[in-house]
């Protein structure tokens, strides 16, 4: 029996067509489920008989992590679109897992509460639209603002899941302060799909600042440990310390400030005059207003994508890399990366970077650029991860080229096999080949 | 004992006298005694042996010995956790690691600190502080309590709001797994490739293994910290005044509620001068960058006048803050002036459900003649109600306990939690399946299959019938029946 027609009775499906093969790898049927019961009965029914499955939200970062081995369904998210509850005084929400991440942004903005979570993928997948709640999950995406609210892994205080089996369950709550039972959304954080469907998420909100600044610093690379060290230990509380830079040119330094009135702006020229420092950045210091034509500030990845093409027309497929290390290790990463060939942006506040190839580097020379990056980042306490690549480029990378070394794997296959012991979702997308 | 886990113990303490010094084996009956509880001392079991080990690799020979013998094990730091999570097994091995107390590293340039389990929470900030940072999670115990058990229990303290759970705080962690490996889960930087672990280990409460030594991260002490006081006629005004605070965007580092009968406590115990006749205070804790501080701290105010405020302080130098956070630290051993006995509740509700829930406890506290002192983390709705009883008298225990557990019960009924920082441990496992469904109760133990398929670490604590890992044949080592000894007095 067809695909579609096997698992018709368990949610919407279609015939999958071309622009559903999932970085290369055909499938077979795209189900569209509008529930964890419609997940669970859809998922079932693909267990029993044997079928891959691979979930996408937008699809705007299907192709992050290893092609998967085989592809029989692709599982949407987009039927679970909804907000599920808003929970203004407990500053919680809770949304389908396919609910869109900047429709999510405009729901909550009007009662001036946001989810602190950056999209790195802005402007990729279907149409543009980014990433949505589910992919932001279980990519573990997080941005520069993760050094003011944490990293999703934090934000995300229960999940719905269901099991390869089918099985539908919950961890967590709807509470901010909770400890009972294992932290299974944590489990899944980051995950790519490969432990259990993510239907439902609930959020810890933050309140939307009431006033913010940015203040920018080109600084020579020869005085970017200094001027990281300074912001790092900083009092004034920055919700984004970012460093950008690209080979030949001197890194930038985006320090974002968020808070009352008045107060954030005091703040921002307490930090201008720090910076404007001779030792610093000397001259090179702006107080950057959000929304004013100087308001280019570099928001992570999307920063890194668009430094050859404008937002939200990326389709090109570079070498993008994260890449992560301790603190005062920062100015090394940054200097290594450029010095490989790798735009580099991210949150030096934190730890992590993301990095970028020319979608046109030779493969030889991205791997080799790849092997220099992960040995000083392992050198630094940190780890590089191939999030994506051009097929090139990523065919000559196996699993453990793809993520690096992988602390605790023997203990990982061991939670795969319990979790998804067929391996039947996204088969050889995640670490050691899971 | 039955005569085949005696033998067990006997195969398992052959080894252990082989692979470590005799000084870390505790084998007299009277001195395991000592062990036999944790901070929830209504639990009492006397372990099998006890290991103080002096190094990781000791806990590794220890736990990989557990394995061979099939002998269930037990961590235990200080001992100061209130759920029995260090409850012993009396047919198992109680592995002590208070010794492991090296403070390997405080690294300021990185925000870091690398500390052995044993620890003590206080000791990692007082290290800290000289350079400017602290650890954040503090919970009310952090003079005694370890960097193990708070891993292990996920305890926060009053912080959580702000500054998130124990699980932010932890960078990696060495640990010894269940058949004895030593494994490195995380890395020193954030995003560690893989499954996340670290995050699914802390607070898994001792079933998933030994922490033997974290890597913690450290926070930048703020520029100004100012904390508060304010007076309300009832516990209904302000937890509206908290619930106000909180939706106007303001996100306090504490904001804490004593009501009226805890206030009674603290005032008998330590006379902290708290707003006379007050219904209920509370002690909110602004930190940050002065100016957003200074500008917060109107916002505060106001929003306390609006919802009835009668009194409203905010301390101006240490010796003032200090004062403050008297009454609220002295709170719960001060309960003991105005009760012989007492049981401290752990739960959690969303916020705005606060008021309902307390008019509730109240109702409940009538009804049954149980009377309820309320000390509570008012931000994140973490509550600790005091109940209180008098153990000599017939019946009191049962009726403590019972109120005990229509709190836990409302708690779950307002979609909140039975634990917010102290654990399920021995104590919580038979309410889970209230919170959690059959489903969501096998899912979690999924995790625990992965890490330990013969259920030896710490059994019997959380989950209240252990799931069959796989198609092997089921291996299940229960929780020993305790010994009920009347309810907790500490």
């Amino acid at each position: 029996m067809a695909v579609v027609d096997l698992l018709s009775g368990a949610c919407a499906v279609r015939p999958a067509e071309d622009a559903d093969a999932v970085d290369g790898v055909p499938a077979q049927a795209v189900a569209r489920p509008a529930d964890a019961q419609e997940t669970s009965a859809l998922l079932r029914a693909c267990h029993d008989a044997g079928l891959a499955v691979v979930v996408r939200g937008h699809g705007s970062k299907i192709t992050w992590g290893r092609a998967p081995e085989r592809v029989d369904v692709v599982l949407e998210t987009g039927g679970m679109a909804g907000l599920v509850e808003h929970s203004r005084g407990d500053l919680v929400a809770t949304a389908g897992a396919g609910m869109p991440l900047d429709r999510l942004g405009e729901l909550l903005a009007e009662a001036r509460h946001q989810l602190v979570v950056d999209d790195l993928a802005a402007g990729r997948g279907a149409d543009g639209a980014g990433s949505t709640l589910g992919g932001a999950v279980a990519t573990g995406m997080c941005g520069p603002r993760r050094l003011w609210a944490g990293p999703v892994r934090d934000l995300v205080i229960g999940v719905r899941l269901v099991l390869a089996d089918g099985t539908v369950a919950r961890s967590g709550g709807k509470v901010v302060k909770n400890v009972a039972g294992y932290d299974l959304a944590k489990l899944l954080t980051g995950s790519y799909g490969t432990l259990a469907v993510i239907t439902e998420v609930t959020v810890r909100l933050h309140p939307e600042p009431q006033e913010e600044v940015s203040v920018r610093a080109r600084v020579s690379p020869d005085r970017l440990e200094a001027t990281l060290a300074l912001l790092v230990r900083s009092q004034l509380a920055p919700h984004t310390l970012e460093v950008s830079a690209a080979p030949g040119s001197d890194p930038l330094v985006t320090v974002g400030l968020g808070g009352s009135p008045g107060g954030t702006r005091q703040r921002a020229d307490a930090v201008a005059t720090s910076l404007a420092s001779p030792d610093l950045a000397g001259g090179s210091v702006a107080v950057v207003d959000p929304g004013t034509p100087e308001d280019e500030l570099p928001s992570g990845l999307a920063d890194v994508d668009q430094q050859d093409s404008p937002a939200g027309t990326s389709t090109t497929r570079p070498v993008l890399v994260r890449t992560t290390g301790r603190l005062s290790g920062i100015p090394e990463l940054v200097r290594v990366a450029t010095d490989q060939g790798f735009g580099v942006t991210g949150s030096a506040g934190v730890g992590v970077l993301h990095a970028r190839l020319p979608e046109e580097t030779p493969p030889e020379q991205a791997h080799h650029a790849l092997e220099q990056l992960r040995a000083t980042s392992l050198r630094l306490g940190g780890s590089t991860v191939v999030l994506d690549a051009p097929p090139a480029v990523k065919s000559g990378l196996d699993a453990e080229a793809t993520w690096g070394p992988v602390p605790g794997l023997d203990l990982m296959r061991r939670v795969k096999a319990e979790f998804d012991p067929g391996r039947l979702l996204a088969p050889g997308r995640f670490v050691g080949g899971l | 004992m039955t005569q085949q886990t005696s033998q067990a113990m006997d195969d398992l303490l052959t080894d252990l006298r082989a692979a470590l010094p005799p000084h870390t084996l505790v084998t007299d009956p009277t001195e395991r005694d000592t062990y036999a509880c944790d901070g929830l001392a209504a639990y009492r079991v006397r372990p099998g042996l006890v290991v103080l080990v002096d190094t990781a690799e000791q806990v590794a020979a220890t736990v990989r010995a557990c394995a061979r013998h099939h002998v269930p094990f037990v961590a235990r730091g200080s001992g100061t956790g209130l759920s029995g999570g260090a409850l012993p097994h009396a047919d198992g091995v109680l592995v002590v690691t208070s010794r492991l107390r090296t403070l390997h590293e405080v690294r300021p340039q990185d925000q870091r600190a690398v500390a052995d389990p044993g620890v003590i929470n206080l000791q990692v900030s007082k290290a800290a502080n000289p350079h400017g940072y602290y650890f954040a999670p503090d919970p009310s115990s952090q003079q005694i309590c370890s960097i193990g058990g708070n891993v292990a229990e996920n305890s926060g303290g009053a912080h959580c709001l702000k500054y998130g759970f124990t699980a932010g705080h932890v960078l990696s962690l060495e640990v010894v797994t269940p058949d004895g490996e030593q494994v490195t889960l995380g890395t020193e930087a954030p995003d560690a490739p893989g499954y996340d672990l670290l995050g699914a280990f802390v607070g898994s409460e001792g079933t998933l293994g030994i922490a033997t030594r974290a890597t913690l991260r450290l926070t930048r002490m703020p520029e100004d910290v100012r904390t508060c006081l304010a007076g309300f006629a009832s516990t209904d005004e302000a937890g509206s005044a908290t619930s106000a605070i909180i939706a106007a965007g303001v996100v306090p580092a504490a904001i804490e509620i004593m009501d009226a009968l805890a206030i009674e406590a603290a005032e008998k115990a330590v006379s902290c001068g708290y707003p006379e006749g007050a219904g209920a205070v509370l002690v909110i804790e602004l930190d940050g960058p002065e100016v957003e501080v200074a500008h917060e701290l109107e916002r505060v105010r106001q929003l306390c006048d609006e919802h009835g405020c009668s009194e409203f302080r905010a301390a101006t130098d240490a010796a003032e803050r200090a004062e403050i956070w008297k009454g609220r630290k002295s709170a719960f051993a001060a309960v003991g002036r105005i009760s012989p006995d007492y049981i401290v509740q752990d739960g959690v509700v969303p916020r705005t459900s606060l008021p309902d829930v307390l008019r509730e406890m109240g109702r409940i506290s009538r009804e049954r003649g149980v009377r309820v002192a309320n000390v509570f983390h008012a931000g994140d709705g973490n509550l600790h109600p005091l109940v209180l009883f008098d153990a000599s008298q017939n019946g009191a225990t049962e009726r403590a306990e019972e109120v005990s557990g229509m709190i836990l019960d409302l708690c779950i009924e307002h979609g909140g939690s039975i634990t917010g920082e102290h654990g399920v441990g021995a104590d919580k496992a038979r309410y889970m399946p209230r919170m959690f469904s059959e489903e969501d109760l096998d899912t979690m133990q999924l995790v625990r299959c992965a890490f330990d398929p013969a259920h030896l670490a710490n059994p019997g604590k959380i989950y209240p019938t252990p799931r069959m890992c796989g198609e092997r044949p089921r291996v299940v080592h229960a929780a020993d029946e305790p010994v009920v000894a009347g309810a907790e007095v500490f």
